[in-house]
């Protein structure tokens, strides 16, 4: 079953085509890796399926409401001039949470922030702000994630708090899209792998024992220069 | 969660920033002052001659201060990219939008609360036996400005030289709200009622802000998502 649906998508900025009738079908409790090179379109078609752009050309079918997905951009998404809880809670409300105290509550335990709850965003660390913007984004128990480089510029702390809620979040069958350079984090919970070349899917398939090994094998065998 | 729910919410939200930082607020509130001071010395009328361009003066003074406030309204969502989160949550836009245009008009509001006194101080004028029409002309000419102001704010909030571009355009379309706010004004200061022919102004107002409001709260899916 299809959890979301890219089909022959194009979008233009100006007259450059940054996605050139990209198709990509990510399974239901899937975990696809989105690889590529600078460029290649990969925040493009993540924005384009977190519903942030509009194709030019092409659809994107999902099979949940806004209120199923969750995404993590390049941005934290987080207000410096709320506290940690009122970020949350203001979050719970939009995303249409049943409890937002209890599930803001919760979310900053799982990321080891209740000690500074009533804090200021603005007044923490790096790592901090990172784990504040995780939790926000795993809030509402999302079945579709789409993390945009999500284990860039992360702390030791955060990367295993993001993995571990990754790990949860594929456990209890939601679909997670991440676009990466990182492909040693990726491929320890991708179950499927996207290379995209220039605005083209070259490549979309389950991730092979090769792409583990070998980082670089999948561009040498998809890639342009293949 | 209701669209108008999340649009107090969101309100509730961009006030209580607002009020940590007084970033808008004090600046758009100290301007409206030095205005007000600059004004004064800068024209050597009578007192009759003052009362006739009463409304003019107030209007420009509140039309440049609102500038500064509903220039915030969405440039405030950059840092941090939420803006992204605001449009990927299942929110509406027009409530996203009505909540943020919301937060400017009470701010705004204030500024013109805080004003008004200075004004009547400053130029000699007698408002309070008039304050009953005045604030009704007030809240609509605030609101039409408010409205207009913020969806231009959405327009603009990616440019680069987003501080020049919306006097640029915002003045130009709140020309027709601006006569009937200066006319109302001035007639109200003059001891006439808004009764007569001076209704003219107050239908004008309900009219702009009507058509406005409209025009804004259905357009915004396709300002915000581009």
């Amino acid at each position: 079953m299809v959890a979301i649906e890219a089909d022959r998508v194009w979008k233009y900025f100006g007259d450059y085509p940054a996605l050139r009738g990209a198709s990509l079908q990510i399974g239901k409790g899937s975990c696809m890796a989105l690889l590529g090179r600078n460029g290649a379109g990969k925040t493009t078609l993540l924005r384009i399926l977190a519903n942030l752009s509009r194709p030019t050309k092409g659809e994107i079918k999902a099979a949940v409401g806004k209120s199923g997905i969750g995404y993590l951009g390049h941005g934290i998404g987080v207000y410096d001039d709320l506290s940690a809880t009122e970020n949350l809670l203001l979050f719970g409300e939009l995303m249409g949470v049943a409890d937002p105290k209890k599930s803001a509550a919760e979310a900053l335990e799982r990321v080891g922030l209740t000690r500074v709850k009533d804090g200021l965003a603005r007044e923490f660390s790096r790592g901090m702000r990172q784990r504040l913007a995780v939790a926000r984004a795993f809030l509402h128990r999302p079945e579709i994630l789409l993390l945009d480089e999500p284990f860039t510029s992360l702390d030791d702390r955060a990367i295993a708090v993001l993995q571990s809620l990754l790990q949860d979040a594929l456990a209890s069958g939601a679909t997670i899209v991440m676009s990466t350079h990182q492909i040693r984090e990726a491929m320890e919970l991708a179950t499927d792998v996207a290379l995209l070349e220039r605005g083209k899917i070259v490549f979309s398939g389950p991730r092979a024992g090769e792409m583990v090994s070998d980082p670089t094998w999948l561009y040498r065998t998809y890639g342009e220069s293949a | 969660m209701t669209g108008l729910s999340t649009a107090f919410a969101i309100a509730r939200k961009d006030l209580r920033t607002e009020f940590r930082t007084k970033e808008s607020l004090n600046a758009s509130a100290s301007f409206a002052l030095v205005i007000l001071v600059i004004f004064s010395f800068a024209f050597n009328l009578e007192r009759d001659e003052f009362y006739a361009i009463s409304g003019g003066l107030l209007w420009l003074v509140y039309s440049f201060a609102g500038a500064m406030i509903v220039n915030r309204a969405f440039s405030r969502e950059l840092p941090n990219d939420c803006l992204d989160v605001l449009i990927t949550s299942p929110a509406p836009g027009w409530a996203i939008f009505f909540g943020k245009a919301l937060a400017a008009f009470c701010l705004l509001l204030i500024v013109e609360a805080i004003s008004l006194p200075v004004f009547g101080l400053f130029y000699n004028i007698q408002w309070i036996n008039a304050a009953g029409p005045l604030v009704l002309i007030i809240l609509l000419a605030t609101w039409g400005m408010t409205i207009v102001g913020a969806a231009f704010s959405a327009v603009i909030v990616n440019v680069r030289l987003r501080e020049l571009m919306l006097p640029v355009l915002l003045y130009p379309i709140l020309i027709p709200l601006l006569i009937a706010a200066m006319g109302g004004t001035t007639a109200l200061m003059n001891g006439e009622g808004l009764s007569g022919d001076n209704f003219g102004y107050l239908r004008q107002l309900i009219v702009f802000d009507a058509i406005y409001t409209a025009l804004a709260l259905y357009m915004i899916e396709f300002i915000l998502v581009f």
